[in-house]
């Protein structure tokens, strides 16, 4: 220290540091202060609304999903039901190793090698205490033989759960449809708070369809929670842990559908190993008795989830099983429309009963070579209405289409419900078409395409050409017809029940507009040609309805899958299959009190009358208890 | 002053004193101080015991820190302020090769690097902690006071070179503290108020300076400061929980181990920074209130003895050790209510936590030792 440095002054010294505690008394009192208010602010004067947050915090509402609805058969028969299976569960917090867990179920075939890796994943990115399902459905073997390994596998064990099954499985496919776990796509669509606690969703069919019958109203309780979730126990007697009531949940309702199990089976039958489809309608309400789509599937794999090999060889199958055929697939409805045609004419004047026709095999239209071939080669030599009708002679139609035009045609095919969709309580039904100069003029880009050539009207009567229509469409015109004109929307579900008071509600029939042709006469030569395409000495089907102990009224139709070329002959051997004509057969039965109207359609079927006709024949048969 | 009072005044170590007293005395501890930490520490277990949900290891794990804290207060305490005062530049001198050390081996190894394992896992800062405001009080103490604007340049190296090495390892919350216990020092030394407001101003610039220096972690607590609801379950989630904590304990509290927000996981860090949430969700405001007057009884006691100390070295850090105190708590329930950042100050003596804990109490140490080595000088 050097000597010149000033002396220390204690005094002043002490003096200062004094004043300076006294200024740093007064600023510590001022923070002290704004920490006392800050805490009055929020515990006292704000303390209401916090309390309401920490109860929020603590309180979590866990959903208790409905039970859903059972799906019957007209006869009270189950088609959906809830059965408790039990599925293997991993919860990853209990697990010592993963890896090895996974490595010996699979050893004892309890999980498929392909679902390890999202095993592995789930059990990585969820909660580690919420459980991962491996398997969904053991068999009692395998419960039995994880039961007696359960202590070498902790946190692997096997819980009950209700699952969706169809106990007719690929037999009812279609019609009922499935359930499967919820998609994004479906949560769109869907309350998401009504299915909180809900894992699957209708997809397809009258699950679909009655959705809203079937789900019922999710339940909840109130779980105590801790930050991330996880269930807690609480001491319920202290009163400041009340945990207040939940709500049980209301089940969902039984929904009764039109389907007759037995057609429904004898339908599938009939058609295994063809692709194709079968409706049946009740032509006094519109009720469908059958609906199938071959081939089918089991449906009993969509609740139950599978690996994805499983589900592209559904997928990606050639012969389309997830395809429904009777609601989405459209084909050429061929002769099928001729009825509805003749009426059509009947009623604008274009034809009567009593125009006769020599058919020699084709048609030419005035100033043109090309020749339009009926079916039969040699021709039908000369024909009227009826015979036109029973027989299904082309060139008869090729000449009354020119009077009839193509507008009217569209106006009368349209009335019969052809060209929309039918408004069945199944979802994807696709609309068919019949054409008009104006769909055409709508439907083509190119000025030139969108002129409506004569031609195009020729082959328009017979049903080819740009017309379309879908299995059940063909059905319920084929009602329409046997009801004289009165028209039903189709329907599957015909009653709703709640399950507890078994309080029925019968949804009643819903009833379209007539076709708005009045003239008895007309309906009754048009279905007495329709019976004797059945049950008359020339008829394309006398085969078929030969020997019924009940009258029938039937038309068969053959559908070109391509056009044959001029002058080529057909030779039907030399076509591959898939290139064949579409077989169909509209029908219905008795004439006089139509109970069935049916319409089969066999893909690649080559003869409708010889192919699809025994079918509906086979059908109507079955429902009418014979 | 009759020469048998002077008498027993010089006396007072022989005095017969009341035989607690004695004890204190020999031990060189202030009774008063030594009551006042205690009482914290007890509370603080009794928070702690509900924040840890129980878990008796990590309970006990804290009263051994404790226990070590109070010996380490204990040896502080027998060593007379004149010694430590001449070790002052060693220990510093010590700290910043440490913080070297640190540094390099933080540039070696990745990300953050605090700890230095020298069998046990050690924070170099926390040397910093005293060793800044000794360094400070070591330089001003045999000068005249007021300090003179050059003496205090140097000084304020000799806080910035630390705080700064601190600042980048990256521990902004300490780098602060540290400079806060060196300023105390230089304000209580005397530094003009003109300066004062003069350094005030110019630390406009200089938070501009630092918000480009922060992290983006530290930027974000910030923002998230002045809205905790725009990020409610990122940065925001923590003062968003630990409000709904202290709010809903009102005036009462839960009762302890009731805590929905602290027992339920709701409260993040709940044993270590946010511990003075649990206390007031549990505890209510009174709780609350009863534990703040324990420091300010703790920080007040400090003042006295700093008020009392004979020269100006034990002044002005007994001074900046108490103040630094204060600030610790000010600090650690404004964070935790929502006033200013979340940058990571334990709340002193409550807070789970190793070396801080051991650091608190040499601090305290060295307070009990200049109150009981203090000489008796006229006025």
């Amino acid at each position: 220290m050097s000597l010149l440095s000033p002396i220390k002054d204690h005094y002043s010294e002490r003096r200062l540091f004094v004043s300076r505690v006294l200024l740093s008394i007064v600023v510590g009192t001022l923070l002290l202060g704004v920490v006392v208010a800050r805490l009055v602010q929020l515990q006292i004067i704000e303390y209401e609304h916090f309390a309401e947050q920490a109860q929020g915090n603590r309180l979590r509402i866990q959903a208790i999903p409905p039970t859903r609805g059972l799906i019957f058969d007209r006869n009270g028969r189950v088609l959906a039901e809830n059965v408790p299976t039990y599925q293997l569960e991993l919860i990853p917090e209990q697990v010592p190793d993963i890896d090895d867990t996974l490595r010996r179920l699979d050893e004892l075939g309890l999980i498929d090698e392909e679902d390890i890796p999202r095993i592995k994943q789930a059990s990585r990115e969820g909660p580690r205490f919420k459980p991962v399902t491996l398997r969904f459905r053991l068999q009692e073997e395998e419960i039995a033989n994880f039961a007696i390994r359960r202590p070498r596998f902790p946190g692997v064990d096997f819980q009950p759960r209700l699952v969706r099954h169809y106990p007719h499985g690929e037999y009812t496919a279609h019609a009922v449809g499935y359930v499967g776990a919820i998609s994004v796509e479906d949560l769109k669509r869907l309350d998401e708070a009504a299915y909180a606690g809900t894992v699957h969703t209708g997809k397809t069919g009258a699950e679909l369809a009655n959705e809203d019958s079937l789900h019922g109203d999710p339940g909840y309780r109130q779980i105590v929670t801790n930050a991330r979730g996880r269930e807690v126990a609480v001491d319920t007697r202290d009163p400041s842990n009340a945990i207040p009531e939940g709500e049980l949940p209301v089940p969902g309702l039984n929904v009764y559908l039109s389907i007759d199990l037995d057609l429904q089976v004898v339908a599938t039958d009939l058609l295994r190993g063809k692709r194709g489809s079968v409706v049946a309608i009740d032509p006094n309400n519109g009720e469908v008795l059958a609906l199938v789509s071959s081939p089918s599937f089991d449906p009993n794999v969509f609740p139950l989830g599978m690996t994805r090999t499983e589900f592209n060889a559904l997928q990606f199958n050639l012969d389309q099983p997830l395809f429904n055929r009777a609601v989405r697939g459209t084909y050429p409805p061929g002769s099928t429309i001729k009825p509805m045609l003749s009426l059509a004419a009947l009623e604008t004047g274009a034809t009567n009963l009593t125009r006769r026709t020599l058919c020699r095999g084709f048609y030419t239209l005035p100033g043109s070579t090309h020749r339009y071939r009926d079916w039969r080669p040699e021709g039908h030599g000369e024909v009227d209405l009826h015979d036109a009708i029973a027989e299904s002679c082309d060139v008869y139609f090729y000449e009354i289409s020119r009077d009839i035009g193509i507008e009217a045609m569209h106006d009368y095919l349209t009335r019969f419900g052809l060209g929309s969709t039918s408004g069945i309580d199944i979802s994807g039904e696709m609309h068919g078409l019949v054409p008009s100069r104006e769909w055409k003029r709508q439907a083509f880009r190119e000025r030139a395409d969108q002129v409506w050539f004569p031609g195009e009207t020729v082959i328009a009567s017979i049903g080819q050409g740009y017309m379309l229509a879908t299995p059940l469409q063909l059905a319920n015109s084929t009602a329409t017809l046997a009801m004289r004109g009165h028209r039903f929307r189709p329907r599957l579900a015909v009653a709703i029940e709640e399950p507890v008071s078994g309080e029925r509600r019968l949804l009643p029939p819903h009833a379209l507009p007539d076709v708005g042709i009045e003239n008895e006469f007309y309906w009754e030569s048009v279905l007495g040609a329709m019976h004797d395409v059945l049950q008359g000495e020339t008829g394309t089907a006398r085969a078929t309805g030969r020997g019924a102990p009940y009258t029938m009224a039937g038309k068969s139709g053959t559908a070109q899958v391509f056009s044959v070329a001029q002058e080529a002959e057909y030779e039907e051997e030399e076509v591959e299959e898939r290139l064949r004509d579409h077989a169909l057969f509209i029908a219905f039965a008795p004439v006089e009190e139509p109970k069935i109207a049916v319409a089969v359609v066999i893909e690649n079927g080559s003869s409708g009358s010889r192919i699809a006709a025994p079918i509906a024949r086979a059908i109507m048969d079955k429902y009418l208890g014979y | 002053m009759r020469f048998t009072d002077t008498q027993r005044l010089l006396e007072r170590n022989v005095a017969p004193l009341g035989g607690m007293s004695r004890i204190f005395r020999n031990l060189h501890l202030d009774g008063p101080l030594l009551g006042g930490l205690i009482a914290i520490c007890c509370f603080g277990l009794v928070v702690l015991y509900s924040a840890v949900s129980g878990s008796r290891d990590l309970w006990v794990q804290q009263l051994i820190r404790l226990g070590v804290g109070l010996l380490a207060l204990l040896f502080v305490a027998q060593l007379p302020p004149d010694l430590m005062r001449r070790w002052t530049p060693w220990g510093y001198l010590l700290g910043l090769g440490l913080l070297s050390l640190v540094l390099i081996r933080g540039d070696i190894g990745q990300g953050a690097q605090r700890w230095l394992d020298i069998g046990i896992r050690f924070q170099p800062s926390e040397i910093m902690k005293l060793a800044v405001p000794m360094m400070a009080a070591w330089y001003l103490h045999d000068r005249q006071l007021p300090p003179r604007f050059a003496q205090l340049l140097l000084i304020g190296a000799l806080i910035v070179v630390p705080a700064y090495m601190i600042a980048v390892q990256p521990d902004l919350g300490t780098a602060l503290l540290i400079a806060a216990a060196g300023v105390i020092v230089v304000v209580l030394a005397g530094m003009s108020y003109r300066l004062m407001i003069g350094l005030a101003i110019a630390a406009i610039p200089g938070a501009i300076v630092l918000w480009n220096f922060m992290q983006d972690y530290q930027r974000q607590r910030v923002l998230t400061l002045l809205d905790p609801d725009s990020d409610p379950l990122g940065a925001g989630y923590n003062i968003i929980q630990s409000k709904i904590a202290i709010g809903s304990g009102g005036l009462f509290g839960k009762g302890w181990t009731n805590g929905s927000q602290s027992q339920l996981e709701f409260l993040p860090e709940r044993d270590t920074d946010f511990i003075f949430a649990v206390l007031a969700e549990e505890f209510g405001l009174l709780g609350v209130l009863s534990l703040l007057i324990l420091y300010m009884f703790v920080v007040a006691r400090g003042m006295y003895i700093a008020s009392q100390a004979g020269d100006t070295f034990s002044r002005l850090i007994a001074g900046s050790i108490s103040l630094t105190f204060f600030v610790y708590v000010f600090v650690n329930t404004a964070m935790v209510s929502g006033l200013v950042p979340v940058v990571g100050v334990p709340l002193p003596l409550v807070s789970f936590g190793g070396t801080s804990m051991v650091t608190l109490m040499a601090g305290f140490g060295i307070l009990m030792s200049i109150h009981s080595h203090r000489k008796l000088l006229p006025h």
